[in-house]
This record gives structure tokens, C-alpha cells and sequence, in this order.
């Protein structure tokens, strides 16, 4: 096999930052003393008089936010998903969401594959708190092209927006000429009818991998990478789950919440079918290389080749 | 506007208030009274802004951190002409715009959503930043509570305002020493107040009386002339002020009068107006 390109979505979302500001002169980025770990730096040394350092300071800066957005600017508030929208939930529901002003959170190293930091940075519940707040749109790119091209989107996009990105490098697997990014549209990845695994973030080309063991195994699973949690592709995903009659989510995060509860709660109300979450079991995560975090959480092909053949 | 014209104008967004809160059957009359003055002296002088164009780029902006006293704000919106006095009546009720917390979204001349407290001076040193980002002359005023500054956010935007010398800042906090649970230092004392703005790198002017037209045109004029430095100015204010059985009642805080109550604060006031008149 040959060598795949690999690059963390958090280095896109520093490289989309700098592409976007060359063209539009109100982009500004915020950071609370990580610019180095969420890849803003990249930013920074393009456009320093643009970059805005808040220090370790979350709640605030999602205040100044506010304030930058309500007199006309579009600010990238940058953090860990742990403090962007964890420790400055409230901030972000009160002084961005219910307001509904134009800004866009940037949260780098969410979920276990935060590595070696342990459970005290390992967001797994970031999806499921912006998804309680109205007129939120959530977006958790798969690669890095689907990363810069989100980044871009939520510049397009009037109102508020929360970006997920990873720490871990993950191949690019949307290298194709007829690529495009619509919020809102999930994709579908690989054609099937025994199962749909819908998958969300890293855990998309985990997904891949896993449908072609299952293949081997002469299950044949469709493949949709849903990039937008909220709003969700409500259509394709009932689609999918009237097709297959099984419906498998994968993603690096509770499998209370996030992609998992978005899926059924449209499924139960609308194509009411089997589903299986999978995802970080309701538990906290711990210190450990992030390949292997994967692997013992059951996030990797691997195991999601297991649990799919289990549940089918 | 004159002094006497600024008195009675303030005693107008009093009956406003008063009214406002006996129409809702909730709400915060006690620290709306207090800020009274200052809200009065902030629309109908202090800023630069206009009614009919209540959206104008170059407009100065106030954001009311302390949320709970919407009345006061509400009530000196309607009388400056963002729209109509009338509606102070449909304060809290269901349906009306005017809500329990200030609501950019849908009321003329709010220029934040407010209410959660430590949030909104956050949201003002952000504007006060972008005038200065991209060479904006607005300036920015942001009203606190003296409770309010218990909350950490606070300091960490009074932090960074200091650091970032946004003179285009005034953060005022109405020291009416009372909040919900009793008074401010038995509570969890935030004294000094003034020492610790200081020690953030602000300009800090004593408001030795918040309720004197005189003395809150001087400190606003002493915040305009201070540069390199956001201010700081700590007023001393009476919460409840100039409805007698309100003054200086903890109980008054969120607390809206009955019938009868509300029958004698307006009396007070237009007692009040009246001696204003005959000055």
C-alpha cells in the first residue's frame, strides 16, 4: 500500500484561516494562550495585527467576540473544544447563540485522540452542548480538505458557528475533482443495502476501512460521511436507513449527544429502524498514544469492522 | 440639557421604571432606580447616538452588564424616542419584545443581549477593541453592578481591557452597596472597588454621589479626557432611589409593588417632579 497523505484537521483550519483573511480584510482570530496548539500561530505570523491574543482567559474571549461580531467584524475564537465550549458553554449560549451573532468558535484537539493529555482534555461532549443551542450550526470535517472548505463555509455562513478539529494527523479522503461543501449535505462515501454506517469526523475514514473488511466478509455497507451535525441532512439519513434497514453511527464523541442521538432522534420520528452508536461509551477517556486510544475505544477500522459484523 | 432638565427627565425614567415593573408584576426596580440618573445623564447627553437611525455605524455603545435592571434601560430608550412609552407596560409580558433581560435581537437601541451577569462588559471591551482595530472613534460605556463584579469574567476583561489601554472604555459600576442575598460586603465583600480597578490598570474616578446630575456629568467628562487608560467610575448610589419605602431596601431588589404600593412611589415621584419644577 502506498504511503497516505496525512495532515490534523487543527493545521487546516491554521492554513484555511490565513487563505481566508488574504481575501476578507474583517476576518480576526482570537486565541486564550494556545495559538501554537490550535494552529492559529499560522495566522498569527501572517497577520499579526489581526490576531488576538486573549490570554487564558475562555469566558472573556468569547465575550470580545460578541463584541467584535455585534460592530461588524467575523471573529475566529479559538480554543481546546474542552474550553471553547465546555468551560465557556454558557458564554457561548448568552452572549453568542441567543443573540445570534456572527461568530465562529474553532475547537482543535476534540475527543480521545487528544493523545497523551488524558481525560481532562479529552471533549467528548462538545457536540451535544452546541447542539442544545438554537441556530447553532456544527460542523466536524473528516480531512483536510473538507476542514478548509468548512472553514470557509462558516466565513459564508451569517451566524453563529461551532468548527471541531482534531490533534491527530488523518489521510485526506476527499481528494476529487467534483469535491464541493455544502453545510447542511452529507455524502455519500460508498454505495450499499446491508447496513449504513454514518460516520462524522476522523471516524469517516476509519469508516471506509471498516466497510471494506466487511466487504471481504460479503456484508455490503453504505458509507455517509455527515461533516454537518446540526442542521443535519435529516433527507439522506432517512434515506439511507430505509435502504439498508440498519443503521450503524460512528464518532469521537459520547454516544450521548452528538452524531449517535441526532441520527435517532430524527429516525424515531421519521424511518423509526435498529441503530447501533458507536463512540465513547459514556465514559472518560485517559493518557495513551491516540492511534491507541482509538483502538481500545473501538474508533478505529478495527473495531468498527467488529461492532458493524456484531450488530449485523 | 440643563441640570433641571436632566433631574426631571430622570424623574420621568423613574416613573417609567416604577411603572414598567407594576405592569409586569416582577422584575428589578431597586438597582434600575439606583443607575436612574446615570441612565438618563448616558441617553440624553453622554452619548452619541441617534433614535431614529438606532443601527448608526458610528453610534456610541452602551451595554447594560447588569441585565436585571432592563427597566431603567427600557425606560430611558422610550423616553430618548427608540419607540413608544406605552410599551413599557408589556415589560416580561408574553408576546412583548421588551423582555425581562435586554434583547438586541429585538429592541431599538440595544446594542447586546445582557443579562447573564459578568457577560456583557466582555461584549463591550470586544467593541471598544474593534473601534480601535479599525480606527473607529466610537466609544463604548458598559453599567455594572457592584455585585456583579463578584464574577470572574469581570476581571478577566477588566484584565485585558487594562492591558490593551482602551480609553475608548468606560466601565461603570453602580455601587449601591446591596444585592440579592444582602448587603454587598456581608455577602462576599468586593471592597475596594476603586484599588482593584486600579490595580487593572484603569483610570478610576469616586462617584462620590451617582444620583447628582453635577457630579455624574464630571465623572464622564473626566473619562473622555483620560487617555491610554479605560475608566473606571464606581458611583455611589442609592439603590431604590427616590421611592421612599424602596430606598436602600435589600428587599426591593427584584421585587415588583402592589397596587397600593405602586400608587405611593408614583405619588413620590410626582411630589419629586414638582419640586423639581418649582427649583
Amino acid at each position: 500500500m502506498s504511503e497516505v497523505t496525512k495532515i490534523a484537521t487543527r493545521v487546516s483550519y491554521g492554513n484555511a484561516l490565513v487563505e481566508l483573511a488574504k481575501e476578507h480584510d474583517d476576518v480576526y482570530v482570537l486565541d486564550a494562550d494556545l495559538a501554537a496548539a490550535t494552529q492559529t500561530a499560522i495566522f498569527k505570523k501572517e497577520f499579526p495585527e489581526r490576531h488576538i491574543d486573549c490570554g487564558i482567559a475562555e469566558c472573556n474571549m468569547i465575550g470580545i467576540a460578541a463584541g467584535l461580531a455585534a460592530t461588524g467584524k467575523v471573529p475566529f475564537a479559538s480554543s481546546f473544544a474542552m474550553f471553547a465550549a465546555g468551560r465557556a458553554f454558557e458564554q457561548v449560549r448568552n452572549s453568542v447563540g441567543y443573540p445570534h451573532l456572527n461568530v465562529k468558535i474553532g475547537a482543535t484537539h476534540a475527543g480521545i485522540s487528544v493523545g497523551e493529555d488524558g481525560a481532562t482534555h479529552q471533549c467528548n461532549e462538545d457536540i451535544a452542548l452546541m447542539r442544545t443551542i438554537p441556530g447553532m450550526v456544527i460542523l466536524n470535517p473528516s480531512d483536510d480538505i473538507e476542514a478548509k472548505a468548512a472553514v470557509k463555509a462558516a466565513y459564508e455562513h451569517e451566524g453563529p458557528v461551532y468548527m471541531r478539529f482534531g490533534r491527530l494527523a488523518v489521510p485526506i479522503i476527499n481528494d476529487r475533482p467534483d469535491y464541493k461543501f455544502e453545510i447542511g449535505k452529507g455524502v455519500t462515501l460508498r454505495e450499499g443495502k446491508d447496513v449504513a454506517i454514518i460516520a462524522t469526523g476522523l471516524c469517516v475514514s476509519e469508516s471506509l476501512a471498516a466497510a471494506e473488511k466487511l466487504a471481504a466478509d460479503g456484508i455490503d455497507a453504505k458509507v455517509i460521511n455527515i461533516h454537518t451535525i446540526k442542521p443535519l441532512d435529516e433527507d439522506l439519513v432517512v434515506a439511507a436507513a430505509k435502504e439498508c434497514g440498519k443503521v450503524v453511527t460512528v464518532e469521537e464523541h459520547s454516544v450521548i449527544g452528538g452524531l449517535g442521538s441526532a441520527v435517532c432522534e430524527t429516525l424515531s420520528r421519521k424511518a423509526p429502524t435498529p441503530v447501533k452508536n458507536i463512540g465513547v461509551q459514556d465514559c472518560f477517556g485517559e493518557s495513551g498514544p491516540a492511534v491507541a486510544l482509538l483502538e481500545k475505544y473501538g474508533l478505529n477500522a478495527e473495531g468498527i469492522y467488529a461492532s458493524v459484523k456484531e450488530f449485523v | 440639557m440643563n441640570k433641571q432638565e436632566l433631574q426631571l427627565k430622570a424623574n420621568e425614567v423613574r416613573k417609567g421604571i416604577v411603572t414598567a415593573v407594576h405592569a409586569a408584576k416582577a422584575g428589578h426596580p431597586g438597582g434600575s432606580l439606583s443607575a436612574a440618573d446615570i441612565f438618563t445623564y448616558l441617553y440624553f447627553e453622554e452619548l452619541n447616538i441617534d433614535p431614529k437611525d438606532p443601527k448608526k455605524p458610528d453610534r456610541d455603545r452602551f451595554v447594560l452588564s447588569k441585565g436585571h435592571t432592563a427597566p431603567g434601560l427600557y425606560s430611558a430608550l422610550a423616553l430618548r424616542g427608540y419607540f413608544p412609552v406605552e410599551d413599557l407596560k408589556t415589560l416580561r409580558h408574553l408576546g412583548s419584545y421588551l423582555q425581562g433581560h435586554p434583547d438586541m435581537k429585538h429592541i431599538p437601541g440595544v446594542d447586546m443581549s445582557s443579562g447573564s451577569l459578568g457577560q456583557g462588559i466582555s461584549a463591550a471591551v470586544g467593541m471598544a477593541l474593534s473601534a480601535k482595530l479599525s480606527g473607529d472613534d466610537y466609544r463604548v460605556y458598559t453599567l455594572l453592578g457592584d455585585g456583579e463584579i463578584q464574577e470572574g469574567q469581570v476581571w478577566e476583561a477588566a484584565m485585558f481591557a487594562g492591558f490593551r489601554k482602551l480609553d475608548n472604555l468606560v466601565v461603570i459600576v453602580d455601587n449601591n452597596g446591596l444585592q440579592i442575598d444582602g448587603p454587598v460586603d456581608q455577602v462576599c465583600s468586593p471592597y475596594p472597588i476603586n484599588e482593584k480597578f486600579k490595580a487593572f490598570n484603569f483610570h478610576v474616578v469616586d462617584l462620590a454621589d451617582g444620583n447628582d446630575m453635577d457630579q455624574i456629568a464630571a465623572a464622564f467628562a473626566e473619562a473622555r479626557n483620560t487617555k491610554g487608560q479605560p475608566t473606571a467610575i464606581i458611583a455611589h448610589t442609592v439603590k431604590g432611589k427616590g421611592v421612599s419605602f424602596m430606598e436602600n431596601q435589600v428587599g426591593w431588589h427584584g421585587k415588583a409593588p402592589n397596587d397600593e404600593e405602586y400608587a405611593i412611589a408614583m405619588e413620590d415621584l410626582k411630589k419629586e417632579g414638582e419640586a423639581l419644577c418649582q427649583k
